[in-house]
């Protein structure tokens, strides 16, 4: 039920109009809410589904669709094209600082992923020639700093700490310094998880940000968030102005809709997908693929 | 305060707090049609009269055969802890052994998440802070073996109530679906004197997903309880409503909070108050 696909659907909700030949306005309009319940039920937020729907409407009407004798056709195509513009038509890079050490600072609510996530960004960077250092910023989590030294040994990147007494922005000042001294061009920057109501630990991350002015802030989150993915979203963005988003645990079954959520409300790329625990488990973001999923298609 | 009228816009604004808050399309529909059905019994008109419907719809969703408390009262017991990754289970297996030792009983800790980066070191963190006692093996060791030592620990040192933790997992993964069903089966066979309870920690934030997750965990282990986790934040955790009427797994309790004392019995007045307002 949940995984039936929303092409399906609107096959469904158009066959019984086939024989008219013609599309009426009554007919689209109950072609539009198959669309609608199909996209709630792949998480995508309330008001973000209400945007799309009526941008599909207006451009349905004023189309092709209406005279059409393949209607079902032309609505999952208007559909996918919209989804697709929404979700960002390239792929979008990682950007570097024209003045090393380039800083990424990862934050995002508790557990989406932020430290496994800064060990596969390290790792990928390395790969493709770089020398990162991770930085453990996480001084409340419980064996969060331990979790990114156990996470850069798999990888034999080198991770810089200063234990837990001390206050988050001075440990990112000190992490870039050591970066520097140490030859190291990438700072991967571990923080740890926050509500974005949390008004201390978002003023802290602002800290962060003023002090190492990183080159990219980049957003975390869970592929399976439901409808709060666009409040999370808006107020990271509103604090921070996030520069990236990356989608972890998508190796699950989740259609993904947050995903359409936050690019929505921020207008940022999603730049990577996490794709399991390991920590090779990381793909450059493919926005035409996420469109599909979204819709099941 | 002005009382509105019973209208279509109320209906709406009914159901686009449902959906807002997690509650799916499915159990949405369900619940508004019963409202409409029972407020046109009732005769009702006034809005204030159909928001305690609509409360009353819920907290009867919520209302399950299976109740909202822990099944602990027996000495052994022990707690099973499952979920998907990062959903809480560790962080809310150092809040039940703190409220269980508050309670006076003996409490042992099982470091079953051996996969996991300092997995261990967390839960033992958990342990020193609540002061109870932890069994642990090195990271990579056979998440049963574990278990097992557990078992026999808790039985020589006469423990009132065993939690062990587990490694996250998504539900999609049948290798690691059938390692569960191992460790499961493992308190079945060892540890039969105890009474068992095993808990799904669900994240509050999460969406429509949780329904496949309490579904297929459902499958492998014998499900009793849900924990929501994360409630302190803006997330309503509304995908309990459809995992109680579709699957009928009663919410024991949640988290609100990272410390200690941040877990509180699922109470579904408060839970509907949340959603509709006191
Ligand atoms: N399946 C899957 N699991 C992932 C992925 N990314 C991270 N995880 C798992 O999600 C859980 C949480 O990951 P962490 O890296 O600890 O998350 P975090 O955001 O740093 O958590 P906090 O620091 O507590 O806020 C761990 O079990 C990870 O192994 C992914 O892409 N797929
Ligand atoms: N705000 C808030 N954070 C929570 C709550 N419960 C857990 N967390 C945080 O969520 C993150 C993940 O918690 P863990 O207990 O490590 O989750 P887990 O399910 O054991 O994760 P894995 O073992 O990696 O699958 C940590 O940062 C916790 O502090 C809660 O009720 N509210
Ligand atoms: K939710
Ligand atoms: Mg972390
Ligand atoms: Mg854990």
């Amino acid at each position: 039920m949940v995984f039936e696909g929303l092409a399906d659907k609107l096959q469904n909700a158009l066959s019984k109009l086939k024989s008219k030949g013609k599309v009426t306005e009554q007919d689209l309009k109950e072609v539009m809410r198959e669309v609608k319940l199909a996209l709630l039920e792949a998480d995508v937020n309330f008001k973000v589904v209400k945007d799309f729907i009526k941008t599909i409407k207006e451009r349905a009407i004023g189309s092709e669709v209406m005279e059409s004798l393949t209607p079902g056709q032309q609505i999952i195509k208007i559909v996918n094209e919209e989804l697709t513009t929404l979700m960002g038509t390239s792929q979008s890079k990682l950007t570097f600082s024209s003045n090393p050490p380039t800083v990424y600072m990862l934050v995002g609510l508790q557990g989406v992923g932020k430290t496994t996530t800064a060990g596969k960004l390290g790792g990928y960077l390395k790969k493709n020639g770089k020398k990162p250092l991770l930085v453990a910023g996480d001084v409340y989590r419980p064996a969060a700093i331990k979790q990114l030294q156990v996470v850069g040994k798999q990888l034999d990147i080198p991770v810089f700490n200063m234990g837990d007494k001390v206050n988050p922005v001075n440990i990112a000042k000190a992490g870039v310094e050591h970066a520097i001294k140490h030859g190291n061009d990438i700072v991967i920057l571990d923080t740890a998880g926050r509500l974005h109501i949390d008004e201390n630990l978002m003023d802290e991350l602002e800290g962060i940000k003023k002090e190492v002015r990183p080159q990219e802030i980049i957003l975390v989150v869970d592929a399976m968030t439901g409808q709060d993915a666009v409040n999370v979203a808006e107020n990271f963005n509103a604090k921070l102005g996030i520069d990236g988003i990356i989608l972890t645990k998508l190796d699950g079954d989740t259609r993904g809709g947050a995903a359409l959520s936050v690019r929505s409300v921020t207008q940022k790329p999603i730049k990577f997908a996490g794709m399991g625990e390991k920590l090779s488990d990381l793909e450059p973001f493919h926005p035409d693929r996420m469109a599909s999923r979204i819709l099941g298609m | 305060k002005a009382y509105k009228k019973v209208d279509e816009e109320l209906f709406e604004e009914l159901e686009e707090i449902l959906i807002t808050s997690d509650a799916g399309v499915n159990t949405t529909m369900e619940i508004i049609d019963r409202l409409r059905t029972e407020s046109k019994k009732r005769k009702i008109t006034e809005s204030e009269e159909l928001r305690y419907l609509i409360k009353e719809i819920l907290i009867d969703i919520l209302t399950l055969e299976e109740s909202n408390e822990l099944n602990v009262s027996n000495s052994p017991s022990v707690i099973l802890v499952v979920g998907v990754n990062g959903v809480g289970k560790t962080t809310s297996i150092g809040k039940i052994a703190h409220r269980m030792k508050g309670e006076g009983k003996k409490v042992i800790l099982a470091a079953g998440d051996t996969f996991r980066a300092a997995a261990i070191d967390q839960l033992e963190i958990w342990s020193n802070r609540v002061g109870v006692d932890i069994i642990k093996h090195q990271e990579g060791a056979d998440t049963a073996a574990v278990i097992f030592d557990a078992i026999q620990s808790a039985k020589s040192k006469n423990t009132d109530i065993l939690i062990c933790d587990t490694a996250g997992r998504l539900h999609n993964k049948k290798n690691l679906m059938n390692e569960l069903g191992k460790v499961s089966k493992v308190l079945e066979r060892e540890f039969s004197e105890a009474a068992k309870e095993t808990l799904l920690v669900l994240d509050a934030t999460t969406g429509q997903n949780a329904i496949q997750q309490a579904k297929v965990f459902k499958e492998v282990t014998n499900i009793n309880g849900v924990v929501l986790t994360k409630l302190d934040g803006t997330a309503k955790g509304g995908v309990v409503l459809s995992i109680a009427n579709e699957l009928n797994i009663p919410v024991k309790l949640i988290g609100v909070g990272e410390g200690m004392e941040d877990l509180q019995l699922f109470n579904p007045n408060d839970f509907v108050n949340a959603l509709f307002g006191e």
